[in-house]
């Protein structure tokens, strides 16, 4: 096997990317789901796919992961062709996917062991490295139970363990916390932070414009195949906007006030909805801009209809690069409500 | 290692898995072992009055039969475990890692290969209490039941090829058994091949479901004589002809069913 690696293909020390992806084209029935897609992500970096379902994100996934067969364009990892040098390329990758494919009938420990095993680490090393990760997981109180018993934080944090088991340098997360309550999410963007990004090169794909954010330090957006943006989070908030401050009124002669008193804490020039009687401006901070608001309109005695920040949403992205909205169930419930 | 090891050692790590759950939900045996006992007895108690081969004690020509029937019928849960891994994604994080490409089907077919062994055993008992005895040595007694369990492993590839095309179990646990109805039932498996009209009679002496359970008479000394053997070739040379069929099966759906699973897509 070793002597395959030296197979004409370019050294490590020529190649500058863990991951690069070349025109990428997948058809599923005459569908494009991928069309053409380019990426690059340089050694311990974290990338974002983001967009929403049918976007193209898990085929990307699922060909970099050697799972499928792209139709045409190159992929690589660390230089090595995923669609001819498969069996290289999982010896180099981890995965987990958003269906946290433990087996439920084994204990957390016997699943790590037995991913440990089928990397090829032996027995000893498998069993050391599964309560290893276990610890580091907090899963070692629920080591011995089999996961049926698990919460569903609890196995998507196993499923990430699994990743791991063989120290892979590149690791695929596929959307890590889709249909997960917002507080184990939090949970597991804290794991994946601090346990999993350390000195890896790390593609995660995402629905969340907020996980995106937390997490990764380049994002593409994705759309029917297409990457439609790149950026830091930061240039592409820049382009969509940041959080805006919204305030519904009951009486419509408080618009003039309302915008005036928004105008002195927002960071841009306040717009007014007329029709609905809202206001909304860009904010900076939204704890001290939304306790400022509070205060003054208080003061100023205008009656309240409703008021919250919004944090840009999937939609708001997808509104702002293509013109045309996310499908309506991804986007259900994420705007981070204040 | 070699590759050959590799693929010994990572079909085994997943046998071992595949054991475990067995182990946690002993439900799963026992159910899977009541239903061949029913069979015994209801065959013996209810049919065994009705069905008369002559030359030859019904109850224990009928044990050949419901046994080769409970290992083809118990070799179709490969299809379920296969579509039940495909659906919970678990085939996607084996085909992510650097193992073996055989050891999910190996391991599979294995753990569901001493699943069967288990169920025999217990049948044996039943079978024994019933009045069913081997009446040759055991060479041949041994040869029989490995006969038996080579068919059941060979099955179990063929379920496996269905599990991994129709990846979701639900389709699997109708998929997986309702062509084993047939081609259990149109055999020599219960009745004799010469009850049968001239053209199912060829078709049911042909049936490599016939071939095994005449070979396992044979080598038990559970057969009838003359016409109610069979007809023809099969019937003179039922051990060569089910090594023959056991052969051809694997040939068949081992490299079928690896090619399916390389290109396993779970959605």
């Amino acid at each position: 096997m070793a002597g395959k690696l030296s197979g004409g293909r370019p050294t490590l020390a020529a190649v500058t990317a863990a991951i690069e992806v070349e025109r990428l084209v997948k058809l599923y029935h005459d569908v494009h789901a991928l069309d053409g897609l380019d990426l690059e992500v340089p050694e311990g970096t974290v990338l974002g796919l983001l967009g929403p379902n049918g976007a193209g994100k898990t085929t990307c996934v699922r060909i970099l992961a050697t799972l499928l067969k792209p139709d045409s364009g190159r992929a690589a990892i660390r230089g090595v062709d995923v669609a001819r040098h498969p069996q290289e390329v999982r010896r180099m990758i981890g995965l987990s996917g958003q269906y946290a494919a433990v087996d439920e009938y084994l204990t957390g420990f016997e699943n790590l062991v037995m991913i440990g095993r089928l990397y090829h680490l032996g027995r000893k090393e498998s069993r050391a490295r599964a309560a290893d990760l276990l610890e580091r997981f907090d899963l070692t109180g629920a080591a011995n139970r089999p996961t049926k018993t698990y919460s569903g934080g609890m196995r998507r944090r196993l499923d990430l363990a699994g990743a791991l088991v063989a120290r892979p340098p590149v690791i695929f997360l596929d959307e890590p916390t889709t249909g997960l309550d917002p507080h184990s999410r939090l949970g597991l963007w804290d794991t994946i932070g601090d346990r999993v990004r350390q000195g890896v090169t790390l593609l995660l794909t995402t629905q969340y414009m907020e996980e995106a954010d937390q997490l990764a330090d380049d994002i593409v957006v994705l759309d029917r195949g297409v990457a439609i943006a790149r950026g830091t989070p930061d240039e592409l908030k820049g382009r969509i906007g940041g959080e805006r401050l919204e305030v519904a009124v009951v009486r419509r002669d408080d618009l003039a006030a309302v915008a005036s008193i928004l105008k002195g804490v927002g960071t841009g020039e306040p717009t007014v909805d007329q029709e609905g009687r809202r206001v909304a401006v860009p904010v900076a901070d939204r704890v001290a801009a939304l306790t400022e608001a509070v205060r003054q309109l208080d003061a100023a005695d205008v009656e309240l209809a409703d008021i919250e920040v919004r944090r840009p949403t999937l939609d708001d992205v997808f509104l702002q690069l293509t013109g045309h909205a996310a499908t309506e169930e991804t986007t259900g419930g994420e705007g981070g409500k204040a | 290692m070699s590759a050959l090891g590799y693929a010994a050692v990572d079909g085994w790590v997943v046998t071992k898995r595949n054991l475990t759950k067995i182990k946690r939900l002993p439900d799963l045996l026992i159910f899977s072992t009541i239903q061949p006992i029913m069979f015994v007895l209801l065959f013996a108690y209810v049919f065994g009055g009705a069905i008369k081969i002559e030359g030859v004690n019904y109850r224990e020509y009928l044990m050949a039969g419901i046994f080769t029937q409970t290992v083809a019928f118990g070799a179709a849960i490969t299809s379920i475990g296969l579509a039940d891994d495909l659906q919970k994604g678990v085939i996607d994080r084996f085909r992510s890692l650097p193992m073996s490409r055989s050891a999910v089907l190996v391991g599979r077919t294995t753990s569901d290969l001493l699943n069967n062994g288990l169920v025999v055993i217990v049948m044996s008992i039943c079978g024994l209490l019933v009045g069913w005895r081997i009446h040759t040595d055991v060479a041949r007694g041994i040869a029989g039941f490995a006969l038996l369990f080579a068919f059941g492993y060979a099955m179990s590839w063929i379920s496996a090829t269905i599990g991994l095309s129709v990846k979701s179990v639900e389709v699997a646990q109708s998929a997986g058994f309702i062509w084993l109805f047939p081609l259990t039932f149109l055999s020599n498996a219960f009745i004799s091949t010469d009850q049968l009209t001239p053209w199912l009679q060829k078709v049911a002496d042909w049936n490599p479901i016939s071939s095994i359970v005449l070979a396992l008479r044979d080598l038990w000394g559970n057969s009838a004589q003359g016409a109610m053997r069979g007809h023809g070739f099969p019937a003179e040379h039922p051990i060569e002809l089910s090594v023959l069929w056991i052969l051809a099966i694997l040939a068949v759906f081992l490299p079928l069913s690896i090619a399916k699973y390389r290109r396993a897509a779970s959605r």
